[in-house]
């Protein structure tokens, strides 16, 4: 590295508290989710995160992690219901709908393209044999995020936390139980013993 | 084809019930979109549902857009949209307003205590989604190869996921899977 480069490579520092709230238009909202979005393969969160936190500064780090963790624990699409609490906190519903609209909206149509495409062409060979090697491909992305999630809890020897992702996944991929069964036994399960063990590690 | 008497109606309270129970996000919902697509209303086949995840997994966006697709393959583009809005909104509204309940108490441990509880589920939910997708795409050895191959990329480098996606593509294109 020559030597004036150091002040660029140190990291940015959270913005000062004396920064003044800046408070997109709803066509911001828009622009801004549909941008993020529309970048966004595989997942729109990283992108959100640089948009909302690095590019625009409408939220400090803390405050993007706090909502996030607020969507995350409710049910439903995360990145979705972030852009409704994100939107509504600066121009109350339309703002939600706006960042809403932006995030799902042009997305959307490009899926209805190639949903058209492959319901009209569908069974050309060429086409579906395309579509196949994506398939697989898809599926290693999504296995990929599943051993990144469950990193955190082998680490931790989160024997418990593990046994529980086991017997969900036995529950809903093996035996193929209704969803919302197998919610209304672990969801009160997994809760009752994240609240004793954390119990335990205070005591 | 199975035809319900209103598939607007049936998709509206099929998804709109889902998104109540989608702990973790939509991934962690595709057994249960999987189960009733394919086989409670038997309104696609188990490859075209492999196909429409393909589909939402090239398109970009939120994970939400396989609802997009099963709503459009249901009943074009009113199902599409009425799929989606059923998906997001009831939860949405449900985030509003706990999001503002917990402005007023912010120091509330509840937030961090339910979710380290969910994660886990959350967790098997989308490993039982990956299962379900990988018995009806993984019908070869050379397709699963592709599949372990895209999930070590994917796992160990920062490379964004769209190449791994034209890969297989390519991959399938030159008649190799």
């Amino acid at each position: 590295m020559p030597p004036e480069s150091p002040p660029v490579a140190v990291p940015a520092p959270d913005l000062p508290a004396s920064t003044p709230p800046i408070h997109p238009s709803l066509l911001e909202l828009f622009i801004a989710f549909a941008k993020m979005s529309l970048a966004g393969f595989g997942g729109v969160l990283m992108w959100a995160r640089r948009g909302i936190v690095e590019q625009h500064r409408w939220m400090t780090a803390d405050e993007f992690n706090e909502t996030y963790a607020l969507c995350h624990f409710l049910p439903g699409p995360n990145i979705v219901n972030l852009s409704f609490v994100f939107g509504s906190r600066f121009r109350g519903i339309a703002g939600g709908l706006a960042a809403f609209a932006g995030l799902v909206g042009p997305p959307m149509l490009i899926a209805i393209v190639l949903a058209a495409i492959y319901a009209r062409f569908g069974e050309i060979d060429a086409l579906r044999r395309t579509l196949e090697g994506v398939a697989c491909a898809a599926v290693g992305l999504l296995i990929a995020v599943i051993f990144k999630m469950a990193t955190p809890l082998v680490k931790r020897r989160d024997v418990v936390g593990l046994l529980v992702m086991l017997a969900v996944f036995v529950a809903i991929g093996l035996v193929r139980w209704p969803l919302q069964i197998v919610l209304l036994v672990a969801v009160p399960l997994s809760l009752a013993i994240t609240i004793v063990t954390r119990r335990k590690v205070k005591a | 084809m199975n035809d319900h008497p209103n598939p607007i109606a049936s998709l509206v309270w099929t998804f709109g019930l889902m998104s109540l129970f989608a702990v973790g996000g939509a991934s962690s919902a595709v057994p249960e979109m999987h189960r009733i697509a394919v086989d409670v209303q038997h309104w696609m086949t188990d490859k075209q549902f492999a196909d429409m995840f393909a589909i939402s997994q090239l398109s970009p966006g939120p994970n939400v857009l396989i609802v997009t697709l099963i709503g459009y393959s249901v009943a074009g583009v009113a199902g599409a949209l009425a799929a989606t809005v059923a998906m997001c909104g009831p939860t949405a509204i449900l985030a509003y307003y706990v999001s503002r309940i917990l402005q007023r108490s912010s120091q509330s441990r509840w937030p961090a205590l339910i979710q380290a509880a969910l994660v886990p589920l959350s967790i098997g939910l989308m490993a039982a989604s990956a299962l379900i997708l990988a018995r009806t795409s993984d019908q070869s050895w050379i397709a699963a190869l592709i599949t372990i191959v895209a999930a070590i990329f994917a796992f160990a480098t920062r490379l964004n996921p769209f190449w791994m996606l034209l890969a297989g593509g390519l991959l399938g294109f030159a008649g190799v899977v």
